[in-house]
Order: C-alpha cells, then sequence, then structure tokens
C-alpha cells in the first residue's frame, strides 16, 4: 500500500462531496480562464503590432482624415524608410450583423510594410492589376465561404453607397497572433469614385503606417512627424502602432478592470469552494489523525496526507476546468470569430488556469493541516466520529 | 526485566485556571510478559494512566521509563519513532481507517519500518493468521463484524513486534461472545508470544483473563 493509494481514497471517501467539489472548481476554472482568453482577445492586436512600425492619424480624432500629399514629406523624415496608408470603409455585407473590419489600402506597398499577412506572389500580381480587387484573410473566406474570383458587394456605410469587389487573393497570418479576418481593397478604387460622387472627400486616407529604421527612435521619430504638421489644417498624431492599438483599448478599460476582478474573485471562489470541503474533512478525520499519529507518524506525515488529498482534489478540478475551458473556448471561437477572431486560451492561459487550481490546493489545505497538527493526540482520540 | 517503571507519577489537567488532578503518586511496575488488567470505575485514571504509558500524554511529575526509555524527556518527533517501535495500541471502537482493507490496515504501522514490499506482506499475513483473519484479507472493516474488527486491530497491534501491548476498553463495543474471543486472543499472544499486555477495562469476566489485575480508584492505584 503507498501513500498515494491512501490519498486518493480517503478523496474519494464521501464520492458526492467530492464530485461536486470537483465540478464546482472546474467550473471556476474554465471561467477563470475563459475570462482571461477574453482579455487577451482584446489585447490581440496590441500585442501582434509591430515595433518598427509608427501610426499617424490626425491629432483631433481618428475619424478626421489626413492628405494624400503627407505622403511624400513624411517619406523625407529622419529615419522613416517606407509609408503606406489606409482608411476604414465600415461596410457591410448584405445584412449589416455580417460584421467585419474592411480598409481601402495603398495596394503599391501595403503587403510590403504589413509582411505578416502572407499572400501568394500570383494573387497579388492579380490584385495589382484590377482596381476593385479585394483580398481577404483565409478567416474570412472560410466564415463566407468565398473563393477567388467570386464578385463581393459590400454596402458602405462611411462611404455610401453599393461597392463590388472581386477576391483576388486570400492571405494567410505568418502567426496565430495575426487578424485573418480583413478585408482589403485597393484606395485607389475609393479615391476614384470619391473624386465622382463626393470631391470634398478625395484625396484624403484614414492614416498612415510609417516602417521606420531602428525601433529605438520611435519617439524622436514621432516628434519630428508631428512637429512637421505643426499648424498645418490637418495636424497629426504619430505613435507606434502598440500605442495606437492600445488607445482603442482604453476605451473599455473599466470593462477590462473589472473582468481581470471577477477572475481574481474567480479564485477566491475556488479556493472557498476546496476550503469548505478540506475544512469538512478536518473535522470528521479528527480521531483518525490521532489515532495516526498514535501509531508513530508524524507532523510531516499527516501534512503529506492532507496536502496530498487538497492537491489531489484540486488537480482533478483543474484538468477537468481545462478540459471545458478547451471545449467551450473552441465554441465560443466560432461565436465570437467576427469579433475576437482567433478566441483561443493560449498556453499561459492553461497554465494560470491550472496554476490557480494548484495553488488553491495548497492554501485549502492550510487550515486542515494546522488543526491536525495543533490538537493533542489524547484530545483526538476523545472526538468519536 | 520491567517493561513499565512508573515512580510518584502524577497526572492533572487544567480547565480555564482550575487544576483537575486525574492521578495521585502512581507507582507501578509492569515486568515483560505480564498480562495486567487495569479495572476501576469511570473517572478513575484508567485510560489516563494507558495515555502516558503509550507516550501520547505526558505526567506533570514524576517518573516513567517505559521500553527502557524515559519517555517524559522525549521530544515529540522522537516519542512518535518510540511509540512506533515498541507500542501496539487496541482502542475501544477499532479505529480502523474505512477506505483500506484488513491487510492494508495492519500494513499500516509498517509503513514506517522501511521494510520491503514482500516483507510486510509477509509480516501482516503472519499477524492475520495470528488473530485467524487470513480469509479477511480483502475485506474493508464495513464488512467486518466488530469481532472480527477488534481482531484486525489487534493484528496490527503485533503486526510491527512492539515491546508493548496497549488496549484501552477492547470489550466495550463488543457481545459477550466476542468479548471472550477478543480475551482469549490476547491471553494467549501473552502466554504463547510471551507478549507484555496492558489491558484497561471496568468488565471483570474480560479482567479474569489477565494474570495480575490492579485496581485504580479516584486517580490512585489500589494495593
Amino acid at each position: 500500500m503507498k501513500v498515494l493509494k491512501l490519498v486518493t481514497r480517503n478523496a474519494f471517501r464521501r464520492k458526492l462531496r467530492t464530485f461536486l467539489t470537483i465540478l464546482g472548481l472546474a467550473l471556476a476554472v474554465m471561467a477563470f480562464g475563459l475570462i482571461r482568453t477574453f482579455i487577451n482577445a482584446w489585447y490581440a492586436g496590441a500585442r501582434a503590432a509591430a515595433p518598427d512600425r509608427l501610426i499617424t492619424r490626425h491629432a483631433v480624432s481618428i475619424i478626421f482624415e489626413l492628405p494624400l500629399a503627407y505622403r511624400e514629406q513624411l517619406l523625407k523624415i529622419d529615419g522613416v524608410e517606407d509609408v503606406t496608408h489606409a482608411s476604414w470603409f465600415g461596410g457591410y455585407y448584405v445584412d449589416p450583423k455580417n460584421f467585419f473590419a474592411n480598409f481601402a489600402m495603398d495596394h503599391a506597398n501595403w503587403f510590403d510594410i504589413y509582411p505578416e499577412f502572407i499572400v501568394p506572389p500570383d494573387q497579388l500580381e492579380d490584385f495589382n492589376k484590377e482596381r476593385n480587387a479585394a483580398i481577404i484573410g483565409q478567416g474570412l473566406a472560410d466564415r463566407f465561404g468565398w473563393k477567388l474570383g467570386d464578385k463581393i458587394p459590400l454596402i458602405g456605410t462611411i462611404y455610401p453607397g453599393d461597392w463590388d469587389f472581386v477576391v483576388r487573393g486570400i492571405y494567410t497570418g505568418r502567426d496565430e497572433s495575426t487578424d485573418e479576418t480583413l478585408f482589403l481593397f485597393r484606395f485607389d478604387y475609393l479615391d476614384e469614385r470619391m473624386k465622382v460622387e463626393s470631391p470634398d472627400r478625395a484625396g484624403q486616407t484614414g492614416w498612415y503606417a510609417l516602417k521606420i529604421s531602428d525601433p529605438n527612435r520611435s519617439a524622436q521619430i514621432s516628434r519630428a512627424v508631428d512637429s512637421r504638421f505643426d499648424n498645418s489644417w490637418a495636424e497629426t498624431r504619430t505613435e507606434t502602432e502598440k500605442e495606437f492599438q492600445m488607445s482603442f483599448i482604453q476605451m473599455s478599460s473599466a470593462i477590462i478592470l473589472g473582468l481581470r476582478i471577477m477572475s481574481y474573485l474567480i479564485i477566491g471562489v475556488i479556493l472557498l469552494v476546496l476550503a469548505n470541503t478540506m475544512a469538512m474533512t478536518a473535522r470528521e478525520r479528527v480521531s483518525e489523525n490521532a489515532f495516526m499519529r498514535t501509531l508513530g507518524f508524524e507532523g510531516y506525515h499527516l501534512t503529506g496526507l492532507i496536502l496530498g488529498e487538497s492537491l489531489f482534489i484540486a488537480f482533478l478540478g483543474g484538468l477537468v476546468g481545462i478540459g471545458l475551458l478547451t471545449l467551450v473556448a473552441g465554441v465560443a471561437s466560432e461565436a465570437l470569430s467576427q469579433f475576437f477572431p482567433g478566441f483561443q486560451p493560449d498556453r499561459m492561459t492553461y497554465l494560470y488556469s491550472f496554476g490557480a487550481a494548484v495553488i488553491v490546493g495548497v492554501l485549502a489545505a492550510v487550515f486542515p493541516v494546522s488543526r491536525a497538527l495543533r490538537i493533542k493526540i489524547v484530545d483526538g482520540l476523545r472526538v468519536v466520529d | 526485566m520491567a517493561v513499565v517503571e512508573a515512580q510518584n507519577v502524577y497526572k492533572s489537567y487544567y480547565r480555564n485556571s482550575l487544576e483537575i488532578p486525574v492521578l495521585h503518586d502512581i507507582n507501578l511496575t509492569v515486568d515483560e510478559g505480564l498480562f495486567l488488567a487495569l479495572m476501576g470505575p469511570s473517572g478513575s485514571g484508567k485510560t489516563t494512566l494507558l495515555n502516558l504509558i503509550a507516550g501520547i500524554d505526558q505526567p506533570s511529575s514524576g517518573s516513567l521509563k517505559v521500553a527502557g526509555e524515559d519517555i517524559g524527556v522525549l521530544s515529540d518527533g522522537n516519542l512518535a519513532k518510540w511509540r512506533s517501535r515498541h507500542i501496539g495500541f487496541v482502542f475501544q471502537f477499532y479505529n480502523l481507517m474505512p477506505v483500506l482493507t484488513a491487510f492494508e490496515n495492519v500494513e499500516l504501522p509498517l509503513l514506517l519500518t522501511g521494510l520491503s514490499k514482500k516483507d510486510r506482506c509477509q509480516h501482516v499475513e503472519t499477524a492475520l493468521s495470528i488473530v485467524g483473519l487470513s480469509d479477511r484479507l480483502k475485506h474493508y472493516p464495513r464488512q467486518l463484524s466488530g469481532g472480527q474488527e477488534q481482531r484486525v486491530a489487534i493484528a496490527r497491534a503485533i503486526v510491527s513486534d512492539p515491546t508493548l501491548i496497549l488496549a484501552d476498553e477492547p470489550t466495550g463495543d463488543l457481545d459477550r461472545q466476542s468479548a471472550e474471543e477478543i480475551m482469549t486472543l490476547l491471553s494467549r499472544l501473552n502466554q504463547e508470544f510471551n507478549k507484555t499486555i496492558i489491558v484497561v477495562t471496568h468488565d471483570p469476566s474480560a479482567a479474569e483473563k489477565a494474570a495480575v489485575i490492579r485496581n485504580l480508584d479516584k486517580g490512585e492505584l489500589l494495593p
């Protein structure tokens, strides 16, 4: 007979209670993991940001546009290697419910500055030949079943009207953090039509993306860019791509904070669930522990047995919780794909979730262990189960 | 050779600040191979004396040597090791682990000895055969009668071949026939295996099996 055997048998002495405790732990671990995954997904854009890219936008707000003429001036600034630009199009496919991000971008060099979007060369060539061509992410293609050559009508909101595109390329992400749900089309298609339909909006773009030579000089280059356009009719605000992404996240910082607090509260709930079980166990086994000590078992033996039992239950709860997390995140990933592409728990989330369960296992054993060690043998033997 | 030598042992408890004396000036010598019954009414201090001899409680004053060791000066850790080597304890309510089989319950004290699995197995089977339960190795306590449970407890008490077997009301929870069987078994252990045994009981018929009967009354050992 081994100690582990005794630990596992003790753990299942009250089967229903242990089962419910494991279930409670599992649900809490799953909830903890889902919240962390949600927070991670929120920050995905910021994490994917490249350090050698700066974003220049209108100083007042992103909703104001910048002149296309700025491009040549940006290229002259020391440290800027290349410049591309894009505009948020805000169109939808057939129904406003079919939301996905769509941008008009400078087809000439966009994919040079954003190498994480991988487009087969022949498709990129086709895209460059046709004005209303579009390149879409693999995830978006999968979502709507779109393929090369498909004609996609979008209904514009910021740029009203019906817009027809032809899928000429499907990109894949270089790594997991690359968003594969974008719809990218040529800026010249948008600008040509603006010149005809709304001339005052022509010749303007949403923001510039600057590729810089040295990420360590990003602050200095940002200042140089903004000072270049000081006192112009469209002053700029330049920041790293990460700061740019974070500025969107900051808008929902209260929600993120709330979620973080909730995740910590869940750990507290796990602790209470397991601590309650272990406290009941300690109360029931006072005489048994005293008897073990009569046989010659010492404090560290009892500590091992109680801690082992607590950890064993926590381990099972953590394991089941992680299984549930994987299942639920898989379902949620599809449901949330339009808002959070790549909604999947990462390795650290699994580690934190399981780690939380294990730490809780240790903490929940503290009271029962101290009780078992504190009580005198003769007093413990007097307790009748 | 004396296994137990108690000289002027005094024991009292404190309830709040009130001192409650339990044992007064106990002088007792138990020679090796003796089967001693301690009798007395409830509250006379029988179990307290047994607990002192077992090293699970400490005298307030006096000297207590058991198995050649002055147990009053041992640290908790050393006392635990000493108990595992020298004391086999039998309780009124058996104190078997419900999640372990008869075999595993008897094996429990041997986990502290460093014996190999094979040796442990041999010891356990021998102990269970002595108490007549060779056919109940894989039974759990809930599958045994009270008398059988107490026999498993006795097997557990003898499995590590301790210097001294202490039994606290071993027949207190048993019917007449089972009680008789248990006391016969203890007597056999004493006569056939020369085990030194101290039994606490208030049942005169159980005490008859012992070679020597000593009475305690109000914390004093009567001559």
